[in-house]
């Protein structure tokens, strides 16, 4: 059995102990004990029933540690040996682990470290590894997110605003150690979206597909960024586009809009372009008008502002971006293309090298910091 | 969030508190000191906000190239010490507030009587190694 499936298993083992009684802290720290010991184990000792061998071996772990506890403590067992007979799983334990991991009262870093360990399944040397912290580190942070939503019922209605937010930083955090936190956001926000009606739900997870598809051409294999309008085309995932459309029209037709339908949508106009010189600016606007009634970000306007120009040519964009804050993330960089398009070379390499002092990842960075140097050496060429 | 928290021998803005250097402190000092800088590392175990701490020797040189088939150049040891990085703290933090607020509680770090030493650190975003958002 491989690794996968068994993490799949994670959150309704989880919902069996809290059922029993459990606490939902100790249902889950006997699950990842239960968890650990079953990828030590069963690769040379494959079980017949992998669910029934981890809620055993779960269960086990939650006595041990009750009665060391009580031992401590000189308080009665709450449990018995002999574990009651398992009340028939409901789906919707899954989805209150969803809700209890990405509570509003945890930090974002806090949530996404228990959603990955809860309902993810990961352990907590994988979570560590991803985020590129200590293991005791990342324990820390996982037992402090469980205090502070202590006591509260796992059974209470959630907020749904903030999993999907939890998702979506996972799914933007890429590759880290041995795991692939995007392909795991999409498998999570799968789930989700089977598990709730909220058409937002399904339009993070085709978002999250859609951008996903374009995965392989946005590297060079050096590892250099490849900007939308150069990605080779023909090396996008065209089924798992056509999942994305899928699912984002089934969202649509329950007509309640939301923030992720709407990225979601410009993602799915982007991606049905068969070239980047076709693609549909007018209606990518549109969606740009919607998301903005949505959410007035100063990031969505900024990005309108380069889509209006697409078909209004460079100096109308300019004239747009120059009434947004300059401090805005990105600003620097669509002023140099824009820059660029309207002839204004070294104007462009400046504004590039400056996009590059800000940038907040290597892969950026070294991007812009490439667009200076081709924006310098053709200034240099046309004197 | 990840920030480098830098700590020069001697660098940055001119000092607030002119102490001397640690080795001339008494050995109790250099000691309250040492203590301070564990217990600090030990507490952002305890928050899940530490990443990394570690001390360098003021021992070492500058190395470069001198081309292929030659064996590198050093320039060593080192004539100034005062601007060399004596260490740092990698912290993992949900804001830069919040790296601004631990890099000032390091800098309290107590020196000659006990005194903060108001040292000057330097605090620096980690650059990322995933692209921030969408095309």
């Amino acid at each position: 059995m491989n690794p996968e499936l068994v993490r799949e298993l994670v959150p309704a083992v989880i919902g069996v102990l809290v059922r029993r009684g459990a606490d939902f802290a100790a249902a889950e720290d006997a699950v990842q004990e239960a968890l650990v010991r079953a990828l030590e184990t069963w690769p040379d000792d494959p079980p017949r029933e992998p669910k029934a061998w981890l809620i055993a071996a779960a269960w086990r772990k939650f006595l041990d540690a009750t009665r060391s506890e009580s031992a401590r403590r000189s308080r009665e067992l709450a449990a018995d040996a002999e574990p009651p007979a398992a009340p028939a799983p409901a789906a919707d334990d899954t989805l209150r682990l969803y809700f209890l991991c990405a509570h509003p009262t945890l930090s974002p870093a806090a949530a996404v470290a228990l959603t990955l360990r809860a309902v993810g399944g990961l352990t907590t040397r994988q979570i560590a590894a991803a985020h590129m912290v200590p293991e005791a580190t990342m324990a820390q942070r996982i037992s402090r997110a469980k205090r502070r939503i202590e006591g509260l019922p796992l059974d209470a209605p959630g907020d749904l605003t903030t999993v999907l937010r939890v998702l979506y930083l996972v799914f933007n955090e890429g590759y880290g150690g041995d795991v692939d936190l995007a392909a795991e956001a999409i498998r999570l926000a799968r789930q989700l979206a089977a598990l709730s009606a909220e058409p937002e739900a399904a339009g993070l997870l085709a978002l999250m597909l859609l951008h996903h598809a374009r995965r392989a051409s946005r590297t060079a294999p050096d590892g250099r960024l490849v900007p939308l309008a150069e990605q080779d085309r023909s090396s996008w995932d065209t089924r798992m586009i056509e999942q994305g459309v899928a699912i984002l029209q089934a969202a649509l037709a329950r007509d309640r809009l939301g923030e992720y339908q709407a990225q979601a949508a410009i993602a799915a106009l982007h991606a049905d372009a068969p070239t980047a010189a076709e693609t549909d600016w007018v209606q990518i606007v549109e969606w740009y008008d919607e998301l903005l009634a949505l959410t007035d970000s100063p990031v969505v306007r900024l990005n309108r502002a380069v889509a209006v120009g697409e078909a209004d040519g460079p100096q109308a964009r300019l004239a747009a971006l120059a009434d947004l804050d300059p401090a805005l993330p990105r600003h620097a960089a669509a002023t140099a293309y824009l820059l660029e398009r309207a002839g204004d070379l070294p104007g462009a390499a400046a504004r590039y090298a400056e996009a590059a002092r800000v940038a907040t990842s290597v892969p950026e960075r070294d991007h812009l910091t490439r667009e200076a140097a081709r924006l310098r050496q053709l200034t240099r060429a046309q004197r | 969030m990840k920030y480098l928290l830098l700590k020069h021998y001697r660098g940055g803005p001119t000092p607030v508190v002119d102490h001397p250097p640690i080795d001339r402190w008494a050995p109790e000092e250099v000691d309250a000191h040492v203590r301070f800088m564990r217990e600090f590392a030990d507490r952002l175990v305890e928050t899940g906000e530490f990443v990394d701490a570690q001390a360098l020797s003021q021992e070492g040189a500058f190395v470069r190239s001198d081309g292929a088939g030659r064996p590198p150049v050093t320039d060593g040891p080192f004539a100034e010490t005062k601007d060399l990085v004596a260490g740092w703290m990698v912290i993992d933090v949900e804001s830069w507030e919040r790296a601004v607020e631990l890099a000032g509680e390091l800098s309290a770090a107590p020196g000659p009587r006990g005194e903060p030493i108001h040292e000057w650190l330097e605090v620096r975003p980690f650059l990322t190694e995933a692209p921030s958002g969408s095309e």
